[in-house]
């Protein structure tokens, strides 16, 4: 067993991979290198920033999509998307200006739009999680719980099939989704305390 | 429903922390790790460290101890003092804080603001905005801890750091820093009302009346004290009890 957490030079990778190490005995790789990944059991794409600037700087790392399109579509072995690594699971991204996205479930990331105008962008904080589904990822984690989000765009599946969580901010907003091998979660479980670590350690066990 | 914050800030030089917990059960009362774990596990929201290491020699320490506090503690942390450059910020991500947080070198450079957003995404970037009252109902940015002002009202800056991508502002009064008087309730809904960014309160806290009143009166989406907490007066438990029982959203503190 063995994770990899995919280096495309967005985000706090090394507080990511601290979270890792701290509840799963397997290795922990932070790696821009596809052949680590096609090497691992579990694989994870963070990020942070913006969703044209994350593809951009995917797509940068040769033989990475290819390889993620490998091992992850093809090859069935569990991923996890954090924040804008679970965005870039979407069909198209529309913070600044149309990005194609990796189309692995189909929706869009939308700006966030309150109808309540007082409520700040981003979205930041510890919020509830509802509408929790029965997924092995999730499991021990309670209706109400709460994570960290930090975001200002959301994922607005095509079906709704494929929510495993929402969060309220104004409307519910998709806190968490998945399908077969994958999931992804807007909040940010390395940052998220017990809860977060939880969803790490069950990610881990995961068996799809 | 998105809960207020709670976030103690730790200043640390040189590596140790100076003004911090004051707790006679750590281990080491000046390791910043060590209290970072107390705050932790004490339902705290986030974390914040001041680095006021003033030697460029011992700059490299504030590292070190993110790194160390990163591997024990999983909530977001914030670290601000001395952050120039993107480089400094790129140091302070790769060795796990979550957030960097810019004064005195927007003020030289407000360009440096947008360049660090572009780079790592606004969520990172937090604008300090060190602020004093100089005539009724106005407000100007001071940099020194105070001692240096800038000519830039307050108000207008924190509008002008937002469009350069500024994720969220940290904004201390000067006038009640220390004092214990409470936050610059004016000051603080001027600001907050003016962006549409959260905006932590911080600066003069000294009951738990205050932290209620930063969010109510103040408009505030976080609260960030230090002394009130480090010195025992109050817990992050009872903070969070009184400011749910004015009707504040709170996250509750979890007991493992």
């Amino acid at each position: 067993m063995s994770v990899a957490i995919i280096d495309y030079g967005s985000g706090n990778l090394r507080s990511a991979a601290k979270a890792f190490e701290h509840v799963c005995d397997d290795q922990v790789l932070v790696t821009s290198d596809p052949s680590a990944v096609r090497a691992a059991s579990h694989i994870v794409l963070p990020g942070v920033g913006a969703f044209a600037d994350c593809r951009k700087g995917l797509a940068a790392v040769a033989g990475m999509e290819e390889t993620l399109h490998e091992v992850v579509i093809e090859g069935g072995r569990p991923f996890l998307g954090i924040c804008v690594g679970m965005q870039l699971m979407a069909s198209v991204g529309e913070e600044f200006g149309e990005t194609a996205g990796l189309d692995w479930i189909r929706g869009r990331i939308k700006a966030i739009e309150p109808a309540d105008p007082a409520l700040k962008i981003p979205h930041m904080g510890w919020n509830e999680l509802h509408g929790l589904h029965d997924h092995a990822v999730l499991d021990g984690i309670d209706h109400g719980a709460y994570a960290y989000f930090v975001h200002s765009f959301h994922f607005v599946p095509d079906s709704n099939d494929h929510l495993l969580a929402t969060v309220d901010y104004g409307g519910n907003l998709t806190a968490a989704i998945g399908r077969d091998n994958m999931v992804g979660t807007q909040f940010h479980p390395e940052k998220s305390q017990a809860t977060g670590l939880r969803l790490i350690e069950n990610f881990i066990k995961w068996k799809p | 429903m998105l809960t207020t914050r709670i976030i103690p800030c730790l200043d640390v030089k040189d590596g140790r922390v100076v003004k911090g917990v004051n707790f006679v059960d750590l281990v080491d009362a000046g390791d910043p790790v060590e209290q970072a774990k107390v705050y932790d596990a004490a339902g705290a929201d986030e974390l914040t460290f001041l680095d006021i290491t003033a030697s460029s020699d011992n700059r490299d320490t504030i590292y070190d101890v993110v790194a160390r506090t990163a591997e024990q503690v999983f909530m977001p942390l914030t670290v601000g003092g001395g952050v120039r450059t993107v480089e400094d910020i790129r140091k302070l991500l790769l060795a796990g804080a979550d957030k960097a947080s810019i004064m005195t070198a927007a003020v030289h450079n407000p360009d440096f603001v947008k360049e660090a957003a572009e780079r790592f995404g606004s969520q990172c970037i937090v604008v300090a905005l060190d602020a004093k009252t100089v005539a009724p109902g106005k407000w100007e940015i001071f940099t020194h801890g105070g001692r240096n002002p800038t000519g830039i009202d307050a108000v207008g800056w924190a509008k002008r750091m937002v469009e350069l991508g500024a994720g969220e502002l940290l904004l201390t009064s000067m006038d009640r820093d220390g004092t214990k008087q409470g936050f610059n309730l004016e000051l603080t809904r001027a600001v907050s009302d003016a962006v549409s960014v959260p905006v932590i309160a911080s600066g003069g806290v000294g009951t738990l009346d205050h932290l209620v009143e930063g969010v109510t009166e103040g408009h505030a989406s976080a609260v960030l004290a230090a002394s009130i907490f480090h010195f025992g007066e109050y817990t992050i438990a009872e903070a969070k009890a009184h400011m749910a029982a004015a009707g504040v959203k709170i996250r509750p503190v979890q007991t493992a």
